[in-house]
This record gives C-alpha cells, sequence and structure tokens, in this order.
C-alpha cells in the first residue's frame, strides 16, 4: 500500500495550457472540494477535543475521582460511582466476549472455513457488528431485567459482551487468516492434533492481532450508552458491589447529567465526557499501535 | 512451542507407552469453538425473538394502523408509528445527502491527492472520528453546534423563504432553537463520514495503479480519473459503504436524541422537531409499562426489519467484490 505512495500523488498536469480550461476548473474544483471535505473532518474532530477539554478540565478535581454522584440540587460531588461503575461493567462485557468471541473466531477461519454454516455465521456476526445496540439492549431488557424484576450490572454487562463479541470475532478470523498454512501444517506434521497446533501455533502468531481485536472492542463499549439505559440505568448511591441492582456509570451519568438543569450535574457530565474520550481515543491509538508489526510482518 | 516440544519430549521417551494426544482435550476445543461461532447465531435469533415477543400485543391491539397512525397517546393508550418511522428515514437519508459527498471527497483525497507523509495523520484523525462515542456527538451538536445553527442558518433561511410557496414550508423553522430534523441529519452525517470514508478508501486502494496510470497516461486529469475510471471500479462496493452508513444513521440512538427535540408531530419543515424510532425508545422505555412498553417494543421490531434489510444489502454488495 505504502509503496504506491509516490505514484498515488497525481501527477501536476505538466502542460496546463494544452488542457481545456473547462477540464482544467472541473479538476480544480475537485481538488478543492476534496481537501475542504477532509479539512472539514478535522475541523470536527478539533473543535469536540476542543470543546471537551474547555468544558472539561474546568470540572477536573480530586473530588472528581473520591466523591460520588450528587443528588438533585446538592452541591459539589463526583463521579467516583460512575467511573467504577463504568469499569466493572466493560470489565464483565470484555471477560465474557473475549473468550466466546476468539473461539468462535477460531471456528470461523481453522474448522469451519468455507462451510456452509461457516459462511452463514460470518454473514450474521458482520450484521450483528453494525446491529443498532439500542435493539441489543431491548434484547437484554427483555432476557435478563424483567425476570430479574430490577435493572442491574449483570444485564449491563451482558449488554456490552454482546456488542464486543461480534468485533472479537471478526478480528480474530481475520488476523488468523493471515497465518499461512504451513505453519499449520509443520504442526500437524509433528503429530499435534488440531486443537494443540491452533493453541500453540496460529494463535502465538496471530496473538498481536486478536488482542488488538479486544482493544478495539473495550473501545467500542466503554462509550456505549444506549443498551445501558434499559439494563444497568443508573445510581446515585456511592458503589456498593451489588450487581444485582442498578449501578451508576459514566455514559447514562452523562446522559442524565448533561441534560439536567443544575450547573453542578452539568460540570460533572463535561468531566465525564472527557475522560470517557480520552480513554476511548487512547485506546483507539494503542490498537492501531499494536496492529503496526503484525501487518509489517 | 513449550507444548509442543514436551509432546515430542514425551512422545520421544515412552515410545511403548505412547497413546497420542488425547482426542478428548481436542474434541472438547472443538466443541468451544463450535458452542461459541452458534452463540452468534442464536443472539441474533434471540434480539429479534424477543422484540417480536414484546412488541407482539401492540401490533395485534392496533393492526396494520400502527404504521399509518400518528398518534402516540399515553393517556388514551393510542399509539402508531408514523412519526418515528418518518423522522428515521428523514433524519437518515439527510444524513446521506450531507455525508455520502464528504466521506468521497476524503476518500478521493486520501487516495488521490495527499501529499505521502500526510495520509497516515491525516487518515488515522478520519478513523478516530468513528471511535468518538455518541453521546459525545450529541453534546457537541446539543451545546455547541444547535446555537450556531440557529443562528446563522435557521434564522436567516427562515426569514428568508417565509411565505414562499414550497420552501418555506419545507425551511421554515416556527422556533428557531437549533434543534430539528435536519440537525439530527447533520449529526448523524458527521458520524458516518468517518466510516464511511475509511470503507471507500480502502475500496478505491484496491484499485490496480496500473488502471489509474493508463488513465493519466493519455492526458487525464484527476477528476476524470476519478469520475471515468476509479468510481465506476468501485462503485459498487461504495454503495455497500453507504448502505453501511445508512445502517448506522438509522440505528443511532444518543447523538439524536440529543438534537432532534423529540416531538411527535409529522412537520414538513427539516427544521422543526421530530422523533426517530431509537430516540423514542432511549426518551420513554424507562417510564414505560403496560401497552407503551410494548408499542416501543414494536417500534424497535420495525427499526430491527428496516435496519436489517440495509445491512444484509450493504454487506452483499461488500461481500460480492470481495470474492470477485
Amino acid at each position: 500500500m505504502d509503496a504506491a505512495n509516490p505514484m498515488t500523488a497525481a501527477p501536476p498536469l505538466a502542460q496546463r495550457s494544452r488542457v481545456r480550461p473547462s477540464r482544467r476548473t472541473a479538476d480544480r474544483v475537485l481538488r478543492t472540494a476534496c481537501l475542504l471535505a477532509t479539512l472539514l473532518g478535522a475541523v470536527v474532530l478539533g473543535s469536540i477535543l476542543l470543546m471537551l477539554i474547555v468544558e472539561g478540565l474546568r470540572g477536573l478535581s480530586p473530588a472528581l475521582f473520591t466523591h460520588p454522584t450528587p443528588g438533585p440540587g446538592s452541591e459539589g460531588g463526583g463521579i467516583a460511582n460512575a467511573i467504577l461503575g463504568s469499569l466493572v461493567l466493560t470489565t464483565i462485557g470484555i471477560v465474557v466476549a473475549t473468550p466466546i468471541g476468539v473461539m468462535a473466531g477460531t471456528f470461523l477461519a481453522e474448522y469451519g472455513r468455507t462451510s456452509k454454516l461457516a459462511d452463514v455465521i460470518r454473514f450474521l456476526n458482520d450484521i450483528l457488528l453494525s446491529a443498532p445496540s439500542i435493539l441489543i439492549g431491548l434484547f437484554v431488557y427483555t432476557l435478563m431485567v424483567r425476570p430479574m424484576g430490577t435493572y442491574s450490572g449483570w444485564a449491563g454487562g451482558v449488554a456490552l459482551a454482546i456488542i464486543a463479541t461480534p468485533v472479537i470475532v471478526r478480528t480474530t478470523e481475520d488476523m488468523l487468516r493471515l497465518v499461512p498454512g504451513t505453519l499449520r501444517e509443520a504442526g500437524a506434521a509433528l503429530g499435534a492434533p488440531a486443537s494443540i497446533v491452533i493453541r500453540s501455533v496460529t494463535w502465538r502468531a496471530a496473538s498481536a492481532g486478536i488482542v488488538t481485536g479486544v482493544i478495539l472492542a473495550l473501545a467500542r463499549i466503554a462509550g456505549e450508552t444506549a443498551p445501558l439505559l434499559f439494563t444497568a440505568l443508573n445510581n446515585n448511591s456511592w458503589f456498593n458491589a451489588n450487581l444485582m441492582g442498578g449501578i451508576a456509570n459514566l455514559p447514562v451519568m452523562i446522559y442524565q447529567f448533561a441534560l439536567s438543569p443544575y450547573p453542578n450535574w452539568q460540570q460533572l457530565a463535561w468531566a465525564g465526557a472527557l475522560l470517557i474520550t480520552v480513554t476511548i481515543l487512547a485506546l483507539s491509538v494503542i490498537a492501531r499501535v499494536v496492529i503496526k508489526p503484525q501487518r509489517a510482518r | 512451542m513449550t507444548a509442543l516440544t514436551d509432546q515430542i519430549a514425551l512422545t520421544a521417551s515412552q515410545p511403548a507407552t505412547r497413546r497420542g494426544p488425547s482426542k478428548g482435550g481436542d474434541a472438547v476445543f472443538r466443541a468451544a469453538a463450535y458452542g461459541s461461532a452458534l452463540l452468534v447465531l442464536f443472539v441474533l435469533a434471540g434480539i429479534l425473538g424477543s422484540i417480536i415477543y414484546g412488541g407482539w400485543p401492540a401490533f395485534r391491539e392496533f393492526g396494520f394502523g400502527f404504521l399509518t397512525s400518528s398518534a402516540w397517546n399515553i393517556g388514551t393508550e393510542q399509539y402508531g408509528a408514523l412519526v418515528a418511522v418518518t423522522g428515521t428515514l428523514a433524519s437518515a437519508l439527510l444524513a446521506l445527502l450531507i455525508g455520502v459527498p464528504i466521506s468521497l471527497g476524503i476518500a478521493v483525497y486520501l487516495t488521490q491527492l495527499c501529499p505521502g507523509w500526510a495520509r497516515k495523520p491525516v487518515g488515522m484523525t478520519i478513523e478516530l472520528l468513528a471511535s468518538v462515542p455518541s453521546i459525545i456527538y450529541g453534546m457537541w451538536g446539543l451545546f455547541i453546534f444547535a446555537p450556531l445553527f440557529a443562528r446563522f442558518v435557521q434564522v436567516p433561511v427562515s426569514n428568508l423563504v417565509e411565505g414562499m410557496p414550497v420552501v418555506g414550508t419545507l425551511l421554515y423553522a416556527r422556533v428557531p432553537s437549533g434543534v430539528g430534523v435536519l440537525t439530527a441529519g447533520i449529526i448523524l452525517a458527521i458520524m458516518i463520514v468517518p466510516f464511511v470514508a475509511s470503507i471507500a478508501r480502502d475500496m478505491l486502494d484496491q484499485i490496480p495503479t496500473v488502471l489509474r496510470e493508463s488513465a493519466y497516461g493519455i492526458g487525464c486529469t484527476t477528476w476524470e480519473v476519478v469520475r471515468h475510471v476509479l468510481v465506476p471500479q468501485a462503485s459498487v462496493s461504495i454503495i455497500g459503504a453507504i448502505m453501511l452508513g445508512l445502517g448506522r444513521a438509522l440505528g443511532e440512538t444518543m447523538a439524536v436524541t440529543f438534537v432532534i427535540g423529540n416531538a411527535n408531530r409529522l412537520s414538513a419543515s427539516v427544521f422543526d422537531p421530530g422523533s426517530t424510532i431509537a430516540s423514542r425508545i432511549a426518551n420513554e422505555f424507562n417510564e414505560a409499562d403496560g401497552m407503551q412498553l410494548n408499542a416501543l417494543m414494536a417500534l424497535g421490531c420495525i427499526l430491527f426489519v428496516i435496519t436489517f434489510i440495509v445491512l444484509i444489502i450493504a454487506r452483499l454488495l461488500t461481500r460480492r467484490v470481495k470474492a470477485a
């Protein structure tokens, strides 16, 4: 891809005088439009970051990490319970999704390959990957919240796991497919059964890629709000390690506080928004750095 | 590696008792992989099943009229999907209208015009935009974009078109607050741009360089190369990418909930507040019970059907190219 770089930068029209003016104008318009479109993207990202930094830094204080969310109308407070709750929920999500995702990806790349079943599952996984997360929230609500009679941390974790799994399945399969078949054959020639070849040869060769998939999944679920509205909801009290009840979490906190009439709540929402965005952007950058050696190999 | 060498050592030292690696472990591993893959299937079926189960009472109560009624009255328990469905389709189509040209522009810039050193950082910036959570876009839309939009677009445009036929109703803001269907469309456009742009870029990158070079060789300008060589080559997969963006725009929840205004009113003006299926579910679900809950689930059903048709088409289009 990179080798083509010098070639892909369009050659300047050496003899401009011989190009008909209308063609030249069309060309210039296109070039300018493309540049503007790209600048627009950069400006929007810059504007979002600027907004978060300006509004969020104002609310950044030690109390943020030591105090729970305040009740309506009361002063001060922090978002410690929401941070902790988010950590717990994403941990549940990733811990549940990783083994399932990696094993399913392994099935698609190693066992299923070109079978009909693998084709169907691959297709459905791709659809699940871009399915609206709010529908996943409705599903977990029907599956867990309604029968249990209460919003719960467990339900939130499961909803996040369902969102994370297809991401991990997809990257695991893609990465395993990059492993040359000769490695597997070498393993098999030593008499190792398929499961051992996969575990100690293929997984190992693709480990960086698989880890990337998990980080990407983490970045994806860390900011998910819609499914948590119907599953984990929120809880203003200090986190009490009770996963059977509603549990505070950053995204829902941000949603409720940002739209609230209390200035200190709004301030907390901005601080939370800054925190969560920085975390997610950092995760995304890390994922791209991890994947690099894999590509170069 | 250690596992392998251990086994080799094992088999070498005990040639007589060698029974081979346990077949049991192998079968368990295989079963686990198989089971995990099937789980994906069950989850999707579960989503469909649970939403149909939840929405069924509403469909039975209101029948086909659920789709064509614009009522949403909690007091009289009359519910219809028309406003939410219209809002969903309108905001998503506006998003495509605004977002697709920008996405393609970015893709063309990144693959054709951008100097080599800037490709990585610019590409990464665009990709990072895709990972910003939707609630942040919602806050940006409501607190930064909407006031500017109201002041510099809604008010002047409303004043300009007031009284004109057609345009006067389409582009007139009764309350220029900055929130509304068009604002939602713009925010959605910003959200799908990085997504569509990066897929389109990958597709354009896959076109053999020879094609491009021969077009330049006969004296084509960049515009002509893009228009007559690159776009026709990648058209199917670009349409697939656009459909993926559409799927995302249709189901997007939090950002839209912030900026669409959440009104249950059918309005001809794109400046007026409305609601989408997802925003209505997000807004009302926690306080709903009884028939309202069923009606919301039924809305979820409709969203499921719409997005899944779009996503299936999208995946089929992007897949066909991969196979070819």
